[in-house]
């Protein structure tokens, strides 16, 4: 396929574009509300500790599954522990697992997708085969299986979404890497001999990056519904700490009796996924060179 | 394009052998001595030096994974611990539930997913196109256990419509056995149809730019016939190859929607096995799910051969 120059990441790089990025996004309606709701998210987890609520793993015997009230918005658990509070401590958890599980397939996959690019050869053939292997397992039930191997806890959760989600990024990389390295100013940095790790880090990383963003911010939304499913199949984040899962995996037992336990969770997961979700969109959209 | 899928079956054998040391490996990652887990809480000393021995651990690793690889295709995936029963024979016990999740959940997935997929792509730009993207988002937003849990609590409980957990063989009561599996494959279905809908929709809006599109409108044929007879058939293409590739969110689905709605299948299979510790049962259902994953994929390649005419000539 002939490639026309089209530097759509070189061009990134200047600081006119990053403003047209950055005009595009901020006129990315859906985005915007995507940013607003996780930060409004974001917020609530950094403030729990500060926030005027009850201790979220505080039980109270004479609020057992009450419905929600003025002294309990949304309500009581099976043990007396106030709903609200446990939802907002339960975003750092969910945040947490979704961003650190990202950082460790990111920190993996991309060094490994520029390897398998760039150097082409062995390196290719060895890193991709296990890629494809490694993608052949579904997300979750890989997650599942290295959870259970693992133990556990909501740290090993996140290391078991995060290496389920790195071949992704392996993958990603790897064909950015392959399309840029046949750019013409890649070809004459190298004719003018530049060492290798600087042509990867001045040229290559750069211009890899805007795609895999894109893919990290949707994996975000990914790995903050398979934390949750972790943790609702007991594999994640363990009791009395709370994490949106677990607090599902409970509720589920009290639909009669207590509904609102199993409501506010739900909704929680959705908005911030869907502002995960909103946000790679317009991201992918406010990046792409092809649309103006 | 016998020779083609030939040559795809090649390619797909180290992906498997892979799969399957991955899998092997897994048990090393046990914290500790995997068979003081499996010896339970007494550490008896005589079963340990037992259990060593049946399973093999006496060996180096290398002859360790050729006993277990030899035994695998042998179709001998080891005896659970759970239950006693040799893991292949749990699996093929657990499968036709799951199968039976999986054709309803599809079915439901078409129905929602390819319709609103044409409807937004004909109509791009109005209020259907962005209220079908929408409710696309949104399936994929909602974590479909929580929508499975939000059901059983209106259908069930609140209105008494259908039942909320179980399963019946289709051969012992084929209307009760539909019923029960209703609302999972609904919700396993919900999930697959946002997918579905999204790609059915670029698949069509490229279609639509074509120019037998437009020679089909020249001629001034109906509408309706152009979109379904002349657009749709060639974006089909794209989409049931989409469809066997969905075959893994599928399984992952199953997971969970199989747990809350203690349905008998493959999913709860794995779940049960990860809280007993029925490690030979978990790598045997990860084995299987990779390679029927591998095994749609060459399903889809031959899908897309066999559609596209043009390919087929060459």
């Amino acid at each position: 396929m002939a490639h026309v120059a089209e530097p759509a990441g070189a061009e990134a790089l200047d600081a006119k574009s990053e403003s047209r990025v950055w005009k595009k996004f901020r006129s990315h309606r859906s985005a915007m509300l995507g940013g607003v709701i996780v930060l409004f998210f974001v917020l609530l987890a950094i403030l729990a500790p500060i926030l005027p609520i009850p201790d979220p793993t505080a039980t109270d015997w004479g609020a057992v599954r009450k419905a929600p009230s003025l002294a309990h918005p949304m309500g009581t658990d099976e043990i007396g522990r106030d709903v609200m509070s446990r939802l907002i401590w339960g975003a750092r958890a969910s945040l947490m697992a979704g961003v650190l599980s990202v950082a460790i397939a990111l920190g993996i996959g991309v060094p490994l997708g520029i390897a398998a690019g760039y150097f082409g050869g062995w390196t290719d053939s060895v890193i991709s085969r296990c890629t494809e292997a490694l993608l052949a397992a579904p997300f979750l039930i890989l997650a599942i299986a290295l959870a259970a191997f693992l133990g556990p806890s909501l740290g090993n959760a996140m290391i078991a979404i995060g290496l389920s989600a790195t071949p992704i990024f392996i993958r990603l990389t790897r064909g950015q890497v392959i399309s840029v390295a046949a750019e013409d100013y890649v070809e004459s940095a190298n004719a003018i001999g530049l060492p290798t790790m600087k042509i990867l880090s001045r040229y290559i990383f750069p211009n890899v990056l805007p795609p895999v963003l894109v893919q990290a911010t949707l994996t975000v939304a990914t790995a903050i519904i398979a934390e949750a499913s972790l943790s609702f199949l007991g594999l994640g984040q363990q009791p009395p700490a709370p994490s949106w899962g677990s607090m599902l995996n409970t509720a589920k037992n009290f639909l009669n009796q207590a509904p609102w336990m199993a409501l506010w969770p739900g909704i929680a997961i959705f908005l911030v996924v869907l502002g995960f979700n909103l946000l790679g969109d317009g991201l992918r959209d406010a990046l792409d060179p092809r649309e103006t | 394009m016998l020779a083609f899928i030939g040559r795809r079956i090649l390619v797909a054998i180290p992906t498997i052998v892979l799969i399957s040391i991955f899998v092997f490996s897994l048990q090393q990652l046990l914290p500790g001595d995997p068979i003081l887990a499996m010896a339970g809480e007494e550490r008896d000393p005589e079963t340990i030096a037992f259990l060593r021995e049946k399973y093999g651990f006496n060996d180096p690793l290398p002859v360790q994974y050729v006993k277990w690889v030899t035994g695998v295709v042998q179709g001998d995936l080891g005896i659970s611990l759970r239950s006693n029963q040799p893991v292949s024979e749990l699996l093929l016990q657990k499968l036709p539930v799951t199968i039976q999740l999986a054709i309803m959940a599809m079915i439901f997935a078409i129905a929602i997913g390819v319709p609103m997929g044409i409807v937004s792509a004909v109509k791009k730009g109005t209020v259907l196109d962005y209220a079908a993207n929408l409710i696309a988002l949104s399936g994929l937003s909602i974590p479909n256990f929580w929508l499975g849990i939000m059901l059983i609590l209106l259908v069930s409980v609140k209105w008494g419509l259908l039942p909320a957990s179980g399963y019946v063989p289709p051969g012992e009561d084929l209307w009760l056995s539909i019923k029960t599996m209703l609302m999972p494959a609904f919700v396993l279905g919900t999930a697959l149809a946002a997918t579905l809908m999204r790609h059915t929709r670029s698949a069509m809006l490229g279609v639509l730019k074509s120019d037998y599109v437009r020679t089909a409108r020249a001629k001034g044929l109906k509408e309706r016939r152009v979109i379904l007879k002349h657009a749709f058939r060639n974006a089909l293409v794209p989409i049931v190859t989409l469809m066997a590739l969905l075959f893994g969110e599928l399984i992952a689905g199953a997971v969970l929607t199989e747990q809350i709605f203690t349905i008998p299948g493959f999913g709860k299979l794995v779940v049960d096995a990860v809280f007993n510790r029925d490690y030979a049962v978990v790598q045997g259902i990860v084995l299987c799910t990779a390679v029927g994953f591998i095994i749609m994929n060459l399903v889809a390649d031959a899908a897309y051969f066999a559609l596209n005419p043009r390919l087929r000539k060459q």
